[in-house]
């Protein structure tokens, strides 16, 4: 079973003014030059290669770590590469707002948490989150919380974050892994 | 309780549950999949369900649109692989040579009013147009589609997105479609379904509901609908056979979780600009702009009358000396018409490259993508940075493409 709770450290996805960037979509994260590729390997070297300021993302990158990005996270394109190239790199979670309603399915799918987290733009925007901060998320809802800042322990009501809770359906195929793995439990769907 | 059109065609194929926020297994007519996803696709099903065979292979499709014929190795591979395997599982291919999927789908009758159509499109819910539930998904869902025939989907909420006043006679369906992306954003009905209603949506003809569906995907909506009918829209739908099939009406008790109302009163051509559909303003804040390309075609306005009407515009000119007009039919039928109605050929004697069906303007993969620094104005559906090149795009009707490209600048079509 995949962890209902998850804590890493966080990427912010923010411009050259330091804003949480909005509508970020599936060219920027991985460009449709590329859609001819199958293999997941060759995939998380290409990872934001077209999001101005973020090409150097793969290679900073370190398994376990968590995407913060703005609302309407992976708009445009069905791609699953654009959640295949995240799962490459070992990501652990994305965190925003809102994601468009492909892409949400796509990474449940495929097992990778994205979660809807409120109150994200706001505690950028208040410097209470940090690149390289701890972020503690559960998935099943209630109050996120950003652990560390700068190696500082911060109070639990200054990085407070609302977590919206995942509806059962999509919470179980990303709990049992992704669409194929929930698939072969349930006789009825035909797909064991 | 009333229903809404999308709670009426889900509750059809999920044993007549529709309640909005709750998610159903639904049951799907069409499961299909393009050259681009569907050889990932084949790659999930080998590893996961080794030779079992397709839930209903006479209900599975592979559409070739996006490298049509294939200009790299890499597609021309991919392509052979999907063909190969549906020769094994004994499902039709519509191949290079047909054109945009989600058109094909519709005029082959496999999307039909009241079907659940997916594929590995984000503008398949462009078959809002014809009333069918169609919903882009990655290669993951596809291929448990191919394997199951199902899907799970949250039934999204409906909100009615009416449109006040009469728009100016210059205003296409385009123009209306990017001013609902620049009025309603991303926010407005993102997740939900919308329906359209008022004047202006009602006389549009099927073409345009296309050119309006099509877009719902850029203000992050799950789909569109066009629930008022007309005669021109019955007739273009009864060309394609798709008359007969019941309409899907909303009940007169839906229930909708918002209503919002737009005044599209004298509405002038309108144009996005880079980097952003939703960065929408009204042409005469853009004209001037200096163009090197233009692009006509895409699942937005890819349809003979949107030919018809940059015709209208080039036949006798010339497009600008050093200005690259790049025009893509949909699909093999509306290349057909054009080829009878005389357009094609009023558009190349106008200067225009004549381009095969299929996804060009829109991706890396079929044509016409813009180098850096080359300025295009497309009747394209997206504009975001480096999605069709490396070059500025602006998007427009097909009149104000035509136009631009005989002045060499954006330009409408009443300075023609």
């Amino acid at each position: 079973m995949k962890p209902a709770a998850l804590r890493g450290r966080i990427w912010i996805l923010v411009d050259a003014t330091g804003r949480l960037i909005e509508d970020i979509d599936t060219d920027q994260i991985f460009h449709n030059a590329h859609l001819h590729i199958t293999d997941l390997a060759q995939m998380g070297p290409l990872a934001l290669g077209n999001l101005e300021g973020w090409k150097d993302f793969p290679r900073q990158a370190a398994p376990g770590n968590i995407i913060v990005a703005g609302r309407n996270f992976g708009a445009g394109s069905s791609r699953q590469q654009a959640v295949d190239c995240f799962l490459a790199l070992g990501i652990a979670a994305i965190a925003a707002p809102s994601f468009s309603a492909i892409y949400f399915r796509n990474a449940v799918n495929s097992g990778f948490p994205v979660v809807r987290v409120a109150g994200l733009t706001q505690a950028v925007e208040a410097g209470l989150l940090h690149s390289g901060d701890e972020m503690e998320i559960d998935l099943r809802g209630g109050t996120g919380r950003v652990v560390v800042t700068d190696g500082q322990a911060v109070s639990d009501d200054r990085g407070a974050l609302t977590v919206e809770p995942m509806a059962s359906v999509p919470f179980e195929i990303y709990r049992a892994g992704g669409l194929f793995a929930f698939g072969r439990r349930d006789k009825k769907l035909g797909a064991s | 309780m009333g229903r809404t059109v999308v709670e009426k065609i889900i509750a059809g194929h999920a044993g007549g549950r529709a309640e909005p926020g709750s998610i159903v297994w639904m049951d799907l007519d069409v499961r299909s999949a393009r050259d681009f996803g569907g050889p990932n696709v084949i790659k999930n099903f080998a590893r996961e369900y080794g030779e079992a065979p397709l839930a209903d292979p006479a209900k599975t499709f592979f559409t070739f649109d996006l490298c049509a014929p294939a200009c790299t190795l890499k597609y021309a591979d991919n392509q052979q692989a999907c063909r190969d395997f549906a020769r094994k599982h004994g499902m039709t291919v519509y191949d290079v040579d047909k054109g945009i999927g989600s058109h094909v789908l519709f005029e082959e009758g496999r999307a039909r009013p009241g079907t659940t159509v997916v594929g590995t499109d984000s503008h398949l819910n462009v078959l809002g147009a014809v009333n069918a539930f169609g919903q882009g998904m990655g290669d993951v869902d596809i291929t448990f589609a191919f394997k199951t025939g199902k899907t799970w989907f949250e039934v999204p909420e409906s909100v009615k997105v009416v449109l006040k006043g009469r728009p100016s006679v210059l205003a296409t369906a385009k123009d209306i479609a990017l001013f609902l992306c620049r009025e309603l954003g991303t926010k407005s009905i993102a997740l939900r379904a919308a329906e359209f209603y008022g004047e202006a949506v009602r006389g549009l003809d099927l073409a345009g509901r296309l050119t309006l569906c099509s877009m719902v995907t850029e203000m992050a909506g799950i789909i569109g609908f066009v629930p008022e009918r007309n005669t021109s829209c019955a007739r273009d739908l009864e060309r394609l056979g798709l008359g007969a099939a019941a309409d899907v009406a909303p009940d007169p008790d839906a229930s909708y979780a918002d209503t919002i109302t737009v005044d599209v009163t004298g509405l002038p051509p309108q144009v996005a600009v880079p980097p952003s559909p939703n960065a929408v303003k009204p042409l005469t804040e853009v004209r001037g702009t200096r163009i090197d390309s233009g692009f006509i075609g895409s699942c937005t306005n890819g349809r003979t009358e949107d030919f018809m009407r940059a015709a209208d515009i080039l036949r006798g000119r010339k497009v600008k000396p050093g200005v690259m007009l790049k025009v893509v039919p949909a699909t093999r039928r509306v290349y057909q018409e054009l080829v009878d109605k005389g357009i094609l050929g009023d558009l190349f004697r106008a200067g225009a490259i004549i381009v095969n069906p299929g996804c060009g303007g829109c991706a890396e993969g079929h044509v016409g993508l813009t180098g850096k620094g080359e300025v295009e104005i497309s009747t394209g559906n997206r504009n975001f940075p480096g999605k069709q090149g490396k070059g500025p795009v602006y998007l427009a009707s097909p009149a104000v493409v035509a136009a631009s490209c005989i002045r060499g600048e954006i330009a409408g079509p009443e300075e023609i």
